[in-house]
């Protein structure tokens, strides 16, 4: 089984910096197809970081490293470019936009992206059939789609809104950020039943958690634990147990030693 | 000085001389008197500091001539199917061929020119001139000097329209004035919801001068839908004001789309207790347009509950000016007010002035209000280009979302659809 895969993502020694506050500080993570990754790490380590930088989130500077994504280079890319050629991110606290009917705002996405792919666009009336397949896989109400973007969705359904984007979009690499923050048992367990039916040899998914409950569900293969900026260990998905059981500590102790 | 009084002059001769009714008759004769009296604003005053009409003063006007044929398909763009009963002005004339009205019991819909008597005497003349006052404002006295008809709507004691009522007004010929007057009677209990619509057929300068009186008794309840899609050309000058009574429910939804100068003084009065209203309004500008609305909330009993939002989208060198005053008077306690003056400015030139100001005099009140004037949230550009939109249209939609948010509150599918275009087309640059 091991082939010479081409990586979906290959990020080293990605330094990048806020306002002039450097968050990260040397990160090289590759991601094959197939795979599943989970980043792990206490609050303010740059778990969150790393993914909007990867995603092209305008406030962050890129500092020094590089990272190519399905080969090309992808901070030359604009976020918008980032996400047609298939690179998703999940957001931690997605935004609400009163005005615009979630319907009109998924289909406008699906479309750009298609378009970009050279693919069908679907006009309302087929957009309309296509997703409401998607929705039942996320066990979402329908009504849901004349709601505006997001707007009065309880944490739990924003979560699944985002779940839900990222079945229409089928992008080859995903980075779920704190995906299962705010959900009950029952919710964590139908957004990951969406998560896992989505997975294919050909994709990859990346979950940037703080909790190791959402992998009991989704198993990963590798599990990173990120540091002050830096990826300070990695391991099977029983390294993620370990840290429930240990905490960061220390890790973090024996990283800086 | 002398350019604004020949104004005053120039629209005054423009009077129909048609006779009127007595009562309507000495309105007019002590508005007319007034109106020679009075001045127009200029910026010196508080009121009119960013609104400068001196380019309105300057126009050259002409008597309106016949209004060229308008037929119902040369409107079609303008009528909503959802309306039961349809006003038409053109020119300032009532259209009785375009206009249409349907039988339903305690609801009646009419020009004044065409009213009953008795529904004169009852109805229009205890009301007329009486709601919206002169009140040194030149712009109605004009108006009120000039009333010869006007659209009337009146819902008897617990009768409700079961649809919308469609008042519009439409202008043709180039440097006109005209001075559009429509009177809202809800009696108790009653029902309505009424479009107040504002269009143009030609693609030309003039001027519309409106008034609009809204009088809702006891427990009623009035929708009042205000459009105003002038010419980029056009000046357009109105007040609407509503006088609330007991336990009585306004919502109103103001939108500003044309006129190169625009100004509406929106005025409502809590007149009895446990009266509420919503107030929302939208401005869409852009080129070189002003719109501006100052609003007067007056809450002169207690627990009357008043919610405002008001929200510019201003493109090009547009420059949009809200004043928002709420006024809590001695005695109105438990009054819940709430304000918000939200702008989107899309240009470095776009240009806006808000001016929220609370003047409380009651003790145990709630009362909040905020503005803010900003751009884009770089957040939500992000997020939307995160799901592949380009950034031009991931701007667009949140801009179109912006206005979108107060269009989705007009309580009639039809014309909400058709702004929702508007708002689409003109927030749609290129790509």
């Amino acid at each position: 089984m091991t082939t010479t895969k081409t990586p979906l993502l290959e990020v080293r020694d990605l330094a990048a910096r806020i306002g002039g506050v450097e968050i990260l500080k040397g990160i090289s993570l590759t991601v094959n197809p197939g795979e599943v990754h989970a980043i792990m790490g206490p609050n303010g380590s740059g778990k969150s970081t790393f993914s909007k930088v990867l995603a092209g989130h305008p406030a962050y500077e890129v500092v020094s490293g590089e990272a190519l994504f399905l080969g090309q280079d992808l901070f030359a890319m604009a976020p918008e470019e980032r996400a047609r050629a298939g690179l998703f991110l999940s957001f931690q606290y997605p935004v609400e936009i009163p005005g615009v009917a979630n319907a009109q705002f998924l289909r406008l996405a699906y479309n750009t992206v298609q378009g970009a792919r050279g693919k069908e666009e679907l006009d309302p009336l087929e957009f309309d059939d296509f997703v409401r397949e998607k929705l039942a896989l996320l066990d979402i109400d329908p009504g849901f789609l004349d709601r505006s973007v997001n707007e009065g969705f309880s944490g739990g359904e924003k979560k699944r809104n985002e779940i839900l984007q990222m079945a229409l979009l089928e992008p080859w690499l995903a980075f779920l950020d704190e995906t299962d923050s705010g959900l009950d048992i029952d919710a964590l367990r139908i957004v990951a039943n969406g998560i896992n039916s989505l997975r294919t040899p050909e994709n990859a998914m990346v979950l940037v958690t703080h909790y190791q409950r959402l992998l009991n569900l989704v198993v990963p293969d590798y599990v990173h634990v990120m540091d002050r900026g830096r990826l300070v260990r990695t391991g099977g998905k029983d390294l993620a147990l370990e840290l429930e059981e240990r905490g960061y500590d220390w890790l973090g102790a024996g990283a800086t030693a | 000085m002398t350019t604004a009084t020949a104004f005053i002059e120039q629209l005054l001769a423009g009077r129909d001389a048609k006779p009127a009714p007595d009562a309507l008759r000495a309105l007019r004769g002590e508005a007319l008197e007034q109106a020679n009296r009075l001045t127009v604003p200029t910026t010196r005053e508080e009121d009119w500091r960013f609104t400068d009409l001196t380019p309105l003063y300057r126009l050259a006007f002409k008597p309106a001539g016949p209004s060229p044929a308008v037929s119902l398909e040369s409107i079609a763009a303008y009528v909503t199917p959802e309306a039961a009963h349809r006003v038409v002005f053109v020119d300032g004339r009532y259209a009785p061929a375009l206009s249409r009205s349907s039988d339903e019991a305690g609801v009646t819909v009419t020009a004044l020119s065409a009213a009953a008597a008795e529904s004169l005497a009852a109805v229009v003349e205890p009301r007329l001139g009486r709601i919206a006052a002169i009140d040194g404002d030149a712009f109605r006295a004009i108006n009120t000097a000039h009333l010869g008809d006007a659209a009337v709507v009146h819902v008897r004691r617990n009768a409700a329209a079961s649809a919308p009522v469609h008042l519009l007004f439409v202008t043709t010929q180039a440097q006109i004035a005209t001075h559009p007057r429509v009177l809202i009677v809800a009696e108790t209990g009653g029902e309505v919801t009424v479009l107040e619509d504002h269009v143009a057929l030609a693609d030309a300068a003039y001027c519309v001068n409106a008034v609009t009186e809204i009088d809702v008794a006891a427990n009623a309840r009035v929708r009042h839908i205000r459009v105003q899609r002038e010419t980029q050309t056009a000046f357009h000058i109105a007040t609407s004001k509503a006088r609330l009574a007991k336990d009585a429910r306004y919502d109103s939804v103001a939108v500003n789309l044309g006129a190169r100068i625009s100004r509406l003084n929106l005025h409502v009065q809590h007149d009895g207790e446990g009266a509420q209203a919503t107030v929302d309004g939208l401005a869409l500008i852009a080129g070189r347009q002003l719109a501006d609305t100052h609003s007067f909330i007056d809450h002169a009993q207690p627990h009357c509950r008043t919610r405002q939002l008001h929200k510019t989208v201003v493109g090009g060198g547009a420059h949009a000016v809200f004043s928002g005053r709420i006024l809590v008077r001695p005695g109105a306690q438990l009054t819940d007010s709430q304000q918000q003056s939200r702008n989107l400015l899309l240009t470095g030139k776009a240009h806006v002035d808000t001016k929220p100001q609370l003047e409380i005099f009651a003790d145990d009140v709630k009362c909040a209000h905020g503005a803010t004037v900003g751009q884009i949230d770089p957040e939500e550009l992000f997020y939307l280009r995160s799901r592949g939109l380009g950034e031009a249209a991931a701007r667009n939609l949140l801009t179109y979302a912006f206005a979108a948010e107060i269009v989705g509150r007009i309580p009639i599918p039809s014309v909400a659809a058709q702004l929702r275009g508007h708002a689409l087309a003109q927030t749609a640059g290129k790509d």
